[in-house]
């Protein structure tokens, strides 16, 4: 095997570079437990931050990594948050467990919807994935019986983390717990983007005729991506109905889909930190302009997402990543 | 045992009613290295995309060796081992020559659906990959991504892809399409040098190129095979010289 000695050129060295832990990753992680001491009385924005931040990225999984463009991915967050609500309020409030069962509904909705997603491409995958939306959102609204329909599911009792930890009106325990969530998901979409899964799905992004001609199955490899990201945002669904007591028709809705698109591009897609830094951006934003008006503030909305595509065509992280040295950056 | 590598039998694609493929019958033997000639609108890519599975034939069979390869996917056919390079690059624009490269490996390998280790753990494919690229004088720059190379070195890129596949049929669409005249030699050159066991069949126009890399060479008009021959018997050929090499040559 040749290896490269001489050419200047070190393979292994650049590859793992790519996948190495940066100092501004680490500075972000830490500063993310700053709110505890410096917000105490913004947690439960906070906490909503992380959520909708873990939601992001799991689109960013399937959009920024794999190239699948959804207007429906809100559905599996409203499956988790259905499931983990409904399951609180029928006497099971344990909140980890309630987790793992909305992510499991949302991963088994997410491969059956997920067989016809991965069969299109471009506006027949928008219209799909905007059609799933719909019959989602219509299905939870009929059957009102099970979800209370317009008036929200209510009645969500959430037991104590671990027994103990109660979740407060400060959300304390709300924030600590979606963080931890969010850093999870977040670490095993870390490993997943960098590996040779990860680096495959970058290929049928790029050009998925040509994946055939080197032997991949790309359908495959994109259920199995779409599969995973519909559970991540199962998982997301599910914290916000624990943490929030209640779910309502919003959380399936279309806003929810585009409002996480949105998120994304303003962030920057495909760099995981992307939903995150997007998140941030939108509902401190939506928070600070609701006060002070509260019917026009997705004018502001509008107005950023325009600038952003114009003069930053890969979102806020990416325009920054050029202002970084090289060897910094982690992407 | 010594069967042809890649062999075809009554291939027959339409259009509507534009044949594009006529009773085609082919047999390649292993380690040969073809020429597929013919005019424009010949059904040269036609054949190639029958081949390798990205057209259906109305009728006829493939078989790659032994087996009957009719009813495969595109992506099972390159599993084993008949794989093609495509006219215009076809590549991954943001993805670097290394990235790509190590992709088709970890396929070839079976590792690519894997997501539990970093790809730079997978050292042995990295190393394969970086020696494919190395051996198209691709080494120095593979860690540049896709889209910012030269044309020619994409050109190499796409060869470097097929490879790591590993072909046992490979075959070539214009493989020096859009390269300069100089510069295209040096690219069959590369292509001369591959192992001697691939069978390599490849359409190219320039017919010096042709009768200087080819083996044998099939010339194709209107969908169906005209002649195959040897260099010396296609240049010899009257009919040859009337459809195609009359034209081309003034064209």
């Amino acid at each position: 095997m040749a290896h490269a000695t001489g050419t200047g050129v070190d393979p292994h060295a650049y590859l793992a570079r790519q996948a190495r832990w940066g100092g501004a990753e680490i500075a972000f992680w830490l500063a993310a437990l700053l709110p505890f001491v410096l917000f105490p009385t913004y947690l439960t924005l906070a906490s909503q931050i992380a959520i909708t931040a873990l939601f992001a990225v799991s689109l960013d999984l399937i959009l920024g990594y794999a190239g699948i463009i959804s207007l429906g991915h809100a559905v599996y967050f409203g499956i988790g948050a259905y499931t983990a609500g409904l399951l609180a309020k029928h006497g099971w409030g344990e909140p980890l467990t309630g987790l793992v069962a909305g992510a499991a509904a949302a991963t088994v909705i997410g491969y059956l919807t997920g067989l016809i997603v991965v069969r299109v491409r471009q506006l027949a995958l928008l219209m799909i994935t905007l059609g799933l939306g719909f019959l989602a959102a219509e299905a939870a609204n009929s059957a009102s019986w099970l979800t209370g329909g317009a008036d929200g599911l209510q009645g969500v009792r959430v037991w104590e983390l671990f027994g103990v930890f109660e979740f407060d009106l400060y959300g304390y325990t709300a924030y600590a717990y979606s963080l931890a969530a969010l850093f999870l998901v977040f670490l095993l979409s870390r490993r997943l983007v960098h590996s040779p899964f990860g680096l495959s799905l970058r290929g049928i992004r790029e050009n998925q005729a040509r994946m055939p001609a080197i032997g991949a199955p790309s359908r495959l490899r994109l259920l199995k991506i779409y599969t995973i990201a519909a559970g991540f945002a199962g998982i997301a669904g599910a914290l916000l109905a624990q943490t929030t007591q209640t779910v309502s028709l919003e959380s399936l809705g279309f806003q929810r889909s585009a409002d996480v698109a949105v998120m994304l591009i303003l962030g920057g897609t495909g760099r995981l930190y992307g939903g995150i830094i997007g998140a941030i951006i939108f509902m401190v934003a939506r928070d600070q302009l609701a006060d002070m008006n509260p019917q026009y503030w997705y004018f502001w909305i509008g107005l950023l997402l325009m600038a952003v595509v114009l003069f930053l065509p890969t979102g806020v992280l990416g325009g920054l990543a050029r202002l970084v040295p090289a060897r910094w950056r982690t992407a | 045992m010594s069967g042809p590598a890649l062999a075809t039998s009554g291939l027959n694609k339409s259009f509507g009613s534009l044949v594009v493929a006529r009773d085609i019958a082919i047999a390649l033997p292993e380690g040969a290295r073809y020429a597929l000639i013919g005019p424009n609108g010949a059904g040269k890519t036609t054949l190639i995309n029958l081949i390798t599975g990205m057209l259906r034939p109305d009728s006829g069979r493939i078989l790659l060796g032994p087996d009957d390869i009719t009813g495969l996917s595109p992506d099972a056919r390159v599993k084993r081992g008949l794989v093609r390079t495509f006219q215009i690059n076809t590549l991954f624009p943001h993805l670097s020559a290394l990235e790509a490269v190590t992709l088709a490996v970890c396929e070839r390998r079976g590792v690519a659906a894997q997501w539990q280790r970093r790809l730079a753990a997978y050292r042995d494919a990295v190393d394969e990959a970086y020696g494919i690229l190395a051996s198209l004088r691709l080494g120095t720059d593979c860690v540049r991504p896709t889209h910012a190379l030269a044309y020619g070195q994409q050109r190499l890129l796409e060869i470097a892809l097929a490879l790591a596949t590993g072909p046992k049929v490979l075959l070539l669409d214009e493989p020096a399409a859009g390269v300069p005249r100089g510069e295209s030699a040096e690219l069959f050159e590369a292509i001369a040098g591959l192992p001697e066991d691939i069978t390599v069949l490849f359409i190219e126009h320039d017919m010096n190129i042709v009768f200087r890399f080819a083996t044998r060479i099939i010339v194709l008009v209107r969908g169906a095979t005209l002649v195959e021959g040897t260099p010396d018997e296609i240049a010899a050929d009257p009919l040859v010289r009337e459809v195609y090499l009359g034209s081309a040559r003034h064209g």
